[in-house]
């Protein structure tokens, strides 16, 4: 729908559309937060990753995506399937393992695939959903619907093989492919500057030939920006584009780590002056969006949240049938012998 | 002896090794910030320098390819893994170079490297992080791969293995860290050796052939299992490959009856290489079929209830050793 001007108030977005992005970011904010009560209350097992502090990131990103196309992401994935449509009560249901969860609660918190909104999976081994990603543009390209995929990634995943095969990949076979690196300045303990012999990903995409651009994860309207220029040259050129978003995690890597390694003032800071949802709601507060408005949103985002553990709660385990249900389309395959019946 | 953790006792095996031999190196993912993924590496960068004790950046493959690499140019290389299923990144270097290069050349250089790294399920990490692939490794010749159930194995085994010219695989258990056992005072220098198992537990019914975690819920039913009468005989068998077969097969003479247990899928892995070898050399010693607990032949469900139903249980054991065992044994 156009937009009218009277109904533009900032970066040439509607009052609506300002909104939408500010109650995404509450939801996977609150979201996260529950999760990770629930953690500790030993409601979720594994490993918990949470997105708390890269919010802006997903967002930006992935809302201006038609549902058509395809996002696929890492073990630090629950707020890219909660902005591409997954209904949190089903993602919180996937984290406590029950059956009403998106992957039935066999996957977890690592392993969230909502088919219906074409979020397709949260995968644990670092890099391996980049070369996956290549595999999806490369049909995408095949069905020739300008349909697009968009995959996320951290900073320590760009030292694995994978990310160089794909990067090649994408731009000599002209995929239409959104490579975004979440670049939250550590791969679990290990720094950045421990890590890359270059301090920016722009030297890395240039040695593929591949369009390149570096925003500050922290302001979702210029990640949407980007993102939209990166979706455009997918969609009408099939180009790849790598986008290194830089952000922070405000939590440890996983809910097992104290995240001793960061110093102290680092992680205040980028806490107290650069959280995603307080420079964007200092924004819209000078747009002219009253505070009660925001306010409102963020208690629906913790009704939200509070909802969707008291329904994954609820839920019942997953069948014991369901052990060997899903290994294989052939049922016979899935099981390399079974004993003849007498 | 002094009581330490299965962690402790890796840990000073490394530090012991690096103080008697400067050519030691640990390279590994978050092996010093972090202090170690399961903390095993934790203060040994304080202690040696950050030139010995290198944190990698995330990359599998060059993390084993440099192990492989300064092996053969004369360092001792102990490369961590953070977990067995990351490996599969590096396996190329394991398997086509490491296990390799000795033959292929002639016998002209060789690869006197460490590869530690943690296998096994039950906490809920989910199917790509809960596997158990020695076999894979063990399928190779040119590798060596040991699994330590105690602290004890964990330090001798781990010193034994940075001394070795070849290329070691040892492979830890995530769920074993915690567990304390008896080890020998510190300055005590004493290593386990690569190609024996021990047997933990006499017992004349039946034998318990095992490795790894498994070990201890052998133990556990063989405990149970006294209760009523049947005494099993746990046998460690500790060194895949090289396998002390000699082991098994006298605990076989002495038992007749065998159920071999591991954590990882039945087909093509170890516990059916482990019956093959036994049902071969050991046939007339037999008087009942092998059985074999394994894990259930499915990716590791997260689900906790799944999961648990996923991987072999103290009963199991049990269950099996009196599919085997008639009752009339039971004195
Ligand atoms: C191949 C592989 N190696 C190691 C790990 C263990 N691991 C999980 S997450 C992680 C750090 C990844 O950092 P980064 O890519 O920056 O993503 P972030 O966690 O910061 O979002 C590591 C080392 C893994 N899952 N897969
Ligand atoms: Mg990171």
């Amino acid at each position: 729908m156009a937009i009218s001007k009277s109904d533009v108030m900032l970066a040439g977005l509607s009052r609506e559309q300002l909104l939408d992005l500010h109650a995404t970011m509450l939801l996977i904010r609150r979201f996260e937060e529950k999760a990770g009560e629930e953690y500790t209350l030993g409601k979720i097992g594994g490993f918990l990753h949470l997105y708390i502090g890269q919010e802006a990131v997903a967002t930006g990103a992935i809302k201006p995506l038609r549902p058509q196309d395809v996002v696929i992401s890492s073990y630090r994935e629950h707020g890219h399937a909660l902005v591409k449509g997954s209904d949190p009560n089903a993602v919180m249901a996937e984290l406590f393992g029950r059956s009403t969860g998106v992957s039935k609660g066999k996957g977890g918190s690592m392993h969230i695939f909502d088919d219906q909104h074409n979020f397709h999976g949260g995968y644990a081994i670092v890099g391996a959903q980049m070369p996956i990603a290549c595999g999806y543009g490369l049909a995408q390209k095949f069905a020739g619907k300008g349909d697009i995929t968009m995959t996320f990634f951290g900073d320590g995943a760009v030292d694995e093989g994978a990310f160089h095969e794909a990067m090649n990949l994408a731009e000599l076979w002209s995929l239409p492919v959104v490579f975004i690196c979440e670049n939250n300045l550590y791969s679990m303990g290990n720094a950045l500057a421990k890590a890359w012999s270059v301090s920016s990903l722009e030297p890395r995409a240039a040695a593929y030939g591949m369009a390149y651009e570096r925003v500050d994860g922290m302001d979702v309207l210029a990640v949407r920006d980007t993102a939209i220029r990166a979706i455009d040259r997918a969609r009408n050129q099939s180009k790849p584009t790598l986008i290194e978003a830089m952000t922070y995690r405000f939590r440890g890597h996983s809910m097992a780590d104290p995240a001793t390694y960061r110093p102290k003032d680092e992680v205040e800071l980028w806490r107290t002056q650069r959280d995603p949802i307080v420079l964007f709601e200092q924004k819209l507060r000078e747009a002219g969006i009253d505070q009660e408005t925001l306010t409102k949103a963020d208690d629906r985002a913790i009704q939200i949240a509070d909802a969707a553990a008291a329904f994954a709660d609820s839920s019942p385990f997953p069948d014991l049938s369901e052990l060997t249900q899903d290994v294989m389309i052939d049922p016979t395959g899935a099981i390399a012998w079974r004993r003849p019946r007498k | 002896m002094r009581t330490i953790t299965y962690r402790e006792a890796l840990r000073e095996a490394m530090r012991e090794e690096m103080l008697r031999d400067e050519r030691v190196i640990v390279i590994g993912e978050d092996i010093d910030g972090y202090g170690g993924t399961y903390a095993v590496t934790k203060g040994l960068a304080d202690e040696f320098g950050r030139e010995r004790v290198r944190d990698t950046p995330l990359a599998e493959e060059v993390i084993v390819g440099a192990a492989v690499g300064a092996a053969m140019a004369g360092m001792r290389p102990v490369a961590e893994l953070m977990t067995m299923n990351f490996s599969l990144l590096a396996s190329d270097q394991i398997v086509n170079t490491a296990a390799k290069v000795r033959y292929m050349f002639g016998g002209q250089t060789h690869v006197p490297m460490v590869i530690r790294m943690p296998a096994g399920g039950g906490a809920q990490r989910g199917a790509q992080h809960s596997q158990t692939l020695e076999s894979w490794y063990a399928h190779i010749p040119g590798l060596k791969v040991v699994m330590p159930a105690t602290p004890y194995d964990a330090k001798g085994m781990l010193k034994a293995a940075i001394r070795d010219e070849d290329p070691v695989l040892l492979i830890e258990h995530e769920l074993l860290y915690g567990i304390k056992g008896e080890v020998p005072d510190e300055g005590v220098d004493f290593t386990v050796p690569l190609n024996r198992g021990e047997v933990r537990r006499e017992g004349r019914d039946v034998s318990l052939i095992t490795f790894s975690r498994c070990v201890h819920l052998c133990m556990q039913a063989a405990e149970e299992l006294a209760k009523e009468g049947i005494e099993a005989e746990v046998v460690d068998m500790r060194c895949i490959r090289p396998i002390d077969l000699d082991l098994a097969l006298d605990s076989v003479k002495k038992t007749n009856r065998a159920v071999v247990v591991e954590e990882g899928w039945k087909y093509y892995g170890t516990g059916q290489g482990f019956a093959a070898l036994i049902y071969e050399y050991g046939f007339d010693d037999l008087d009942a079929p092998i059985q074999h607990v394994t894990g259930v032949d499915v990716p590791a469900p997260y689900a906790k209830n799944l999961e648990k139903a996923a991987f072999p249980v103290r009963n199991d054991i049990i269950d099996a050793v009196k599919r085997i065992v008639p009752q009339r044994v039971a004195r």
